[in-house]
């Protein structure tokens, strides 16, 4: 992308920073319904192919939760929550004490408390990323599938589909160091809202 | 299919393969995978179609595969090179789905179906006949063809192995 062609380390620090406080502000609201406290780790934000932005989950293959986002508002973009299934079956039972019926299917009620699981963490991670930019950021309502992570991360890189093969994506892992626990953020803004973002955090832009 | 060689079709990628090959892509959700196939020279070629329509590009060189619109004509011609003949072709396709059925509004929530679409209309305005398709619902599918056969097989987490 043109807008990263000047000062591209300082702006992909700034976006790391995003993430740091909008999955910080996340993970302790996963800590506080947990009444446990939940490691993360430094984001990663990097320009990903589209072919390997399902590495991360496990390939393009790999069936996970994924409770998916669009933010609206001034700095639009797609937010995915994304978790394993046994991750998923874990959440719900410190949480809510579903226990797990037989199989990988769920019910529509624990679909549902995963969504809303889903729905405000995400939401305390834009409404961190709101104040902190002073942008107006809006979650929409939140929807759940369960399904190869390919065929999900694929809704999220449309809107960088008309302008390359490749996406910016802001990646947090929480929950690392608990066994087979892991969940990730991945926030891919529109390839528009950079700009904004940049200027209302009064990056330089060239 | 045993010991066939598989040939990887990423996303926004294409590719073409002969005799007993096979053509493989993965995860496919709004995204649409297109075969040509010509049975007696045992040729194929997939594509894994992102967007509907080039006219949308913002890119300065467009990659040919991304987009309906220009993926079909760029994979007839590969299939072509293999040695298939342009009046025994077939089409099979599938995918474009809609995996967050509640998601926002606007365009960019059909895109699956509109994908499929355009899809279509490309093989029709290239002559090429769709003998089978299995496309839309809510989920993603992982599909590979054999080059040989020119067998569609479909794999889905919901609904298992389907071949069309």
């Amino acid at each position: 992308m043109k807008l990263f062609s000047h000062n591209p380390d300082f702006k992909m620090d700034v976006l790391r920073e995003v993430g740091n406080i909008g999955a910080g502000h996340a993970a302790t609201a996963l800590s506080r319904l947990l009444d446990k406290p939940i490691d993360m780790a430094v984001p990663t934000v990097s320009f990903v192919p589209f072919e390997s932005i399902a590495d991360r989950v496990g390939g393009l293959e790999e069936v996970v939760v994924s409770i998916f986002l669009r933010v609206d508002g001034a700095a639009p973009g797609n937010m995915f929550f994304l978790m394993s299934r046994s991750q998923a079956r874990r959440l719900l039972q410190e949480l809510v004490g579903l226990e797990s019926a037989d199989g990988d299917d769920y019910s529509e009620l624990e679909l549902s408390a995963l969504c809303e699981i889903g729905n405000i963490l995400a939401g305390s991670y834009l409404s961190s990323l709101a104040d902190l930019t002073g942008l107006s950021l809006t979650p929409s309502v939140p929807s759940i599938a369960v399904d190869m992570a390919g065929a999900i991360l694929s809704y999220g890189l449309l809107q960088f589909g008309t302008m390359g093969d490749d996406a910016l994506l802001i990646d947090t892992t929480f929950l690392k160091g608990r066994q087979e626990a892991e969940g990730h953020f991945f926030f891919i803004p529109d390839p528009d809202s950079f700009e904004k973002l940049f200027l209302s955090l009064g990056v330089p832009l060239e | 299919m045993t010991n066939a060689a598989i040939v990887k079709v990423g996303m926004a990628d294409l590719n073409a393969a002969a005799d007993g090959a096979l053509l493989k892509t993965s995860g496919l959700g709004s995204c649409v995978g297109l075969t040509l196939f010509d049975a007696q020279r045992q040729a194929a070629g997939m594509a894994h179609i992102m967007l509907p329509s080039s006219e949308i590009a913002r890119e300065g060189l467009i990659n040919a595969a991304k987009y309906a619109d220009t993926a079909v004509s760029e994979l007839l011609e590969r299939v072509l090179r293999l040695g298939a003949e342009r009046r025994r072709l077939v089409a099979k396709i599938a995918g474009g789905a809609q995996m967050f059925a509640f998601a926002g509004a606007g365009d960019s929530m059909r895109i699956g179906p509109r994908n499929v679409e355009s899809a279509k209309r490309e093989l029709e305005r290239l002559g090429i006949p769709l003998i089978a398709e299995d496309t839309g619902g809510h989920y993603g599918r992982t599909v590979e063809l054999d080059s040989r056969s020119g067998v569609f097989t479909i794999r889905s987490v919901q609904y298992g192995v389907k071949e069309i």
